[in-house]
């Protein structure tokens, strides 16, 4: 899922000091997983927003709102009658779903809450780790499912680099080197003899450095 | 026991400290609370395993949050007790009732009052 992490809350302040009415927006899916952009903490902010004006002796209208989803038409939808009450919507969706409110309603100011960090996994409770770059080119079923894309630090499609010791990287000794993880579970799956075949040269052009990305489906298209 | 307590303190009872959340605690300010201060069973002696740890935690979430709009994240704090120390229960009330004294109004409640004044 994608991941997000809080704004810091005298940013938030700051984004929204110039708006007089304003809807805090949140979304059901991957942020509320990740604890950043739910309903619960839609409810926090909003109530944090409104003691800080009313502290500050200012008349604010600071209303909360949660949708299924952002980054959808269909749910996007449900506020178009209520937005022209709003000087301000405040996102708490991902960069996508602040860009979608932004599309669909033009003439409304739509701030981000949160900063959208990547894509990733719940290792544990309140930690997320980053797990895929969506490079467009899945190679996970070359490398025992672990990804050296996202994982290492320079993206070796034929590693372990120089830099690798210990099966830690060189960056940062807290973090595993990807290409080790790579060898330690071809082994356990007896596929070392996998290592040995030469990755070819990448496409990169269905990465992000190819510009941005459309996926049309016409076998779904209605 | 005959204890004596502060008489301006209301006790919102709970299934298990686990129960509050974040937000509950900002309500509470929202409206014009001076302190809250949560009162879950002994750490490690919870029911649930975990509920007065996660409590904890929302507490000290609230209060960063308090802190970080400036209405003083020292107004909220938990405390841990076991069922059968009523003599603790109400010298944590005391304790609590002494700090929140010494802090005074919250700004939330005086800002409520300004605008009613206002209105």
């Amino acid at each position: 899922m994608i991941i997000a992490d809080k704004k810091p809350i005298q940013e938030i302040i700051d984004q929204v000091s110039n708006y007089e009415r304003i809807l805090v927006l949140g979304c059901n899916e991957c942020v509320t997983v990740c604890e950043a952009g739910g309903k619960k903490e839609v409810e926090i902010l909003a109530s944090v927003l409104r003691m800080h004006f009313l502290k500050e002796g200012q008349e604010r209208k600071i209303d909360e709102r949660t949708l299924e989803r952002q980054c959808d038409h269909e749910y996007l939808e449900e506020i178009r009658d209520v937005i022209d009450q709003y000087d301000a919507v405040l996102s708490l969706a991902c960069g996508v779903g602040v860009q979608f409110t932004a599309e669909k309603y033009l003439t409304t100011p739509v701030l981000p809450g949160v900063n959208t960090c990547f894509l990733g996994a719940n290792e544990q409770r309140g930690m997320w780790t980053e797990r895929c770059q969506a490079c467009g080119e899945c190679v996970l079923g070359k490398t025992a499912g672990i990804c050296p894309i996202s994982r290492c630090a320079k993206r070796v499609m034929n590693g372990p680099c120089g830099g690798s010791t210990n099966g830690k990287c060189e960056i940062n000794s807290e973090v595993d080197c990807a290409w080790q993880l790579i060898i330690d579970r071809l082994k356990a799956l007896g596929r070392m003899e996998d290592y040995e075949i030469v990755a070819p040269i990448k496409d990169w052009s269905t990465e992000r450095a190819g510009g941005p990305r459309k996926v049309v489906r016409e076998d779904v298209q209605v | 026991m005959r204890l004596k307590c502060p008489a301006d303190f209301r006790i919102i009872r709970l299934p298990c400290t686990g129960k509050i959340d974040v937000i509950h605690m900002l309500r509470a300010f929202e409206r014009g609370a001076d302190g809250v201060y949560v009162v879950g069973c002994m750490e490690g002696d919870c029911h649930f395993n975990t509920g007065n740890f996660r409590a904890r935690k929302r507490v000290e979430q609230t209060a960063r949050l308090l802190d970080a709009v400036g209405v003083g994240g020292e107004r909220v704090q938990m405390y841990n007790l076991s069922s059968g120390e009523g003599p603790l229960f109400a010298k944590y009330a005391n304790e609590m009732d002494q700090r929140i004294r010494e802090l005074g109004p919250s700004p939330i409640r005086e800002a409520i009052r300004k605008r009613k004044l206002a209105a």
